[in-house]
């Protein structure tokens, strides 16, 4: 669609600019006001420059936890994406059916975070927990307050429960906008289930996965409640990722500047991330529009 | 067929996890904690009934619902006229601005807990309903804008330029005949804006203490001297599902009829 160039647009944006900037501008002032000096009381701080982030930057448990971070983002990226378009492909289009299967899809979406984590943390017992009794009943050695790798498993397990139906959701409605001629003319040129999928359905579908890999990649990023809850970020730390190691430090610590600092480093990265991501998308998409 | 029955078991085995929350609900702690029970041997309903009668338990439902809705409301009304602009007008910043908001999404919230604590103490918001919804405009403003400027593009402008010649002014325009085509993209958005508002935990439990308080933050109290109360948070639990099912429930159709978001 050709927009018209227009300045007077910039009253439509002024409530939503004036509403963010106060929840967003002024508390992350506050951030950075704090991750340059040292506050000892109310009128004692001192100017420490980029001391902090020097600092942080040096510090092995935060980047491990960095590490394990993009380890798993990456990790539930790479399973819930594929898996949702599966599902949504697999999700019946017509009458009651659909809607029932639109309802129970969304369920896990719409549980609060903690109330995931205790669901998981129930599922993962081996006394009264579903999961955790099957899996030791048929002799696996599972304890995830005790073996990494059992922690590891249950938090991806439990994040691709509770996030692949996001995917599958906006991978479903970004197929029921697709017209039925298109099915029409491919079967017409006789073309593979494959084919359909390939050059029909995926391009169509690369909008709302935009929204739905950003989405995922900066939630996932953020993740807190569920491993704080299921395994407090243990055993060891082999669960700490960059919210629980930044909420430790600010909280059990008292230590405000370094987790101010700590805070801008987290900030920015999941802004370069993200940026990265929607720029090469982006990019993808004004090269297949330019060859059309 | 082969798809229907592939559908199925990925159905049951999504549903196990919840089912096994109501499962548990529906018994009482010793049995919980005495064997392995697949299905409530002795059916007993005092869990719901001890949140549903206590005054301090049931509250917390309506105190994150009430902040709920309101994030929704004050998102969606600021969002409305800033995703029309986003859509139809090229001004001097637009994308800049546009990723900005973008990246209000990306704030981690244990980033900002603290000086959204600070700040809403300062103004005296602290311990209400609107600064939680306040605090949620953080993310849920960006994402309203941004799932709303994908459905607005996607009607023609035309529209626009025909009820303009027939003499409508704008806001009539915008109110009678625009909000009407993009409803369901309205739908959708609401769902969205309900669903990070609900889930969300940290925010929330840092800006309320006693008169606010959501209920995710009540129900650690499960947690007390004795153990574990499994069956009262089991049901907490699953009574925080109900609202969100009827959400869905009400945005069903809008989803189902597609949306592909942006020009395609």
């Amino acid at each position: 669609m050709n927009k018209i160039e227009n300045n007077k647009a910039w009253f439509f944006v002024i409530p939503v600019f004036v509403v963010v900037a106060f929840s967003a501008v002024i508390p992350l002032m506050t951030v950075v006001n704090y991750s340059v000096q040292d506050i000892f009381g109310v009128n004692s701080a001192f100017w420490t420059g980029t001391e902090w982030y020097r600092e942080m930057l040096r510090n092995p448990d935060l980047q491990a936890a960095l590490l394990r971070q993009f380890a798993f983002s990456f990790a539930i990226l790479a399973i819930e994406v594929p898996l949702g378009i599966g599902i949504a492909l697999l999700m019946p289009k017509k009458g009651w059916a659909a809607s029932a299967a639109l309802v129970l899809v969304a369920m896990p979406l719409l549980i609060p975070l903690n109330v995931v984590g205790t669901i998981w943390q129930i599922l993962a017992r081996t006394d009264i927990g579903l999961l955790g009794w099957a899996l030791s009943e048929s002799g696996v050695d599972y304890n995830i307050n005790a073996n990494a790798v059992d922690a590891w498993f249950t938090i991806i397990l439990m994040d691709v429960w509770h996030w692949t139906p996001l995917i599958a959701l906006l991978s479903y409605s970004g197929l029921r906008a697709i017209p039925d001629a298109y099915y029409q003319a491919a079967r017409i040129d006789r073309a593979s289930r494959w084919a359909v999928f390939r050059y029909i359905q995926l391009p169509k579908l690369t909008n709302v996965l935009v929204i739905g890999v950003l989405l995922r990649f900066m939630d996932s990023f953020m993740i807190y409640a569920e491993p704080f809850v299921l395994t407090g970020g243990g055993p060891g730390s082999s669960t700490t990722f960059l919210s629980q190691a930044l909420t430790t430090m600010a909280v059990a610590q008292f230590d405000l500047g370094p987790a101010a600092a700590f805070s801008i480093i987290y900030f920015l990265i999941i802004l370069a991330v993200s940026w990265v991501f929607y720029t090469a998308i982006m990019t993808l998409q004004k090269d297949k529009s330019a060859q059309q | 067929m082969k798809s229907r029955i592939a559908f199925i078991v990925y159905l049951v085995v999504m549903i196990m996890p919840i089912y096994w929350l109501i499962n548990m609900s529906l018994q009482t702690n010793s049995e919980i904690l005495g064997e392995l029970s697949f299905w409530p041997k002795n059916l007993t309903f005092d869990n719901y009934l001890n949140i549903l009668t206590d005054e301090s338990w049931y509250m917390g439902y309506v105190n994150s619902m009430t902040y709920v809705f309101m994030n929704m409301a004050i998102s969606l009304t600021v969002a409305l006229p800033a995703a029309y602009a986003f859509s139809r007008y090229k001004f001097v910043g637009d994308k800049h601005l546009f990723f900005w908001l973008l990246t209000n999404k990306m704030a981690p919230p244990a980033v900002f807990a603290l000086p959204f604590f600070q700040l809403y103490s300062s103004v005296g918001l602290f311990d209400t309903h609107i600064a939680v919804a306040l605090a949620h405009t953080l993310f849920n403003v960006a994402l309203a804008v941004w799932i709303l400027e994908g459905f607005m593009s996607g009607v023609p402008k035309e529209i626009d330029e025909t009820a303009y010649i027939d003499g409508y002014s704008f806001p009539k325009f915008f109110l009678k005949i625009y909000i009407p085509l993009i409803r369901s993209g309205i739908g959708v958005t609401a769902f969205f804006l309900f669903m990070f508002s609900w889930i969300e935990l940290l925010l929330a439990r840092t800006l309320t203490a006693t008169e606010a308080q959501p209920i995710q933050a009540i129900m650690t109290r499960t947690q007390g001297a004795s153990g574990i109360d499994w069956g009262t948070l089991a049901a907490a639990g699953v009574l925080t599902i109900v609202p969100g099912i009827l959400v869905v429930y009400f945005v069903r159709n809008h989803i189902a009829k597609g949306f592909a978001l942006g020009r395609t």
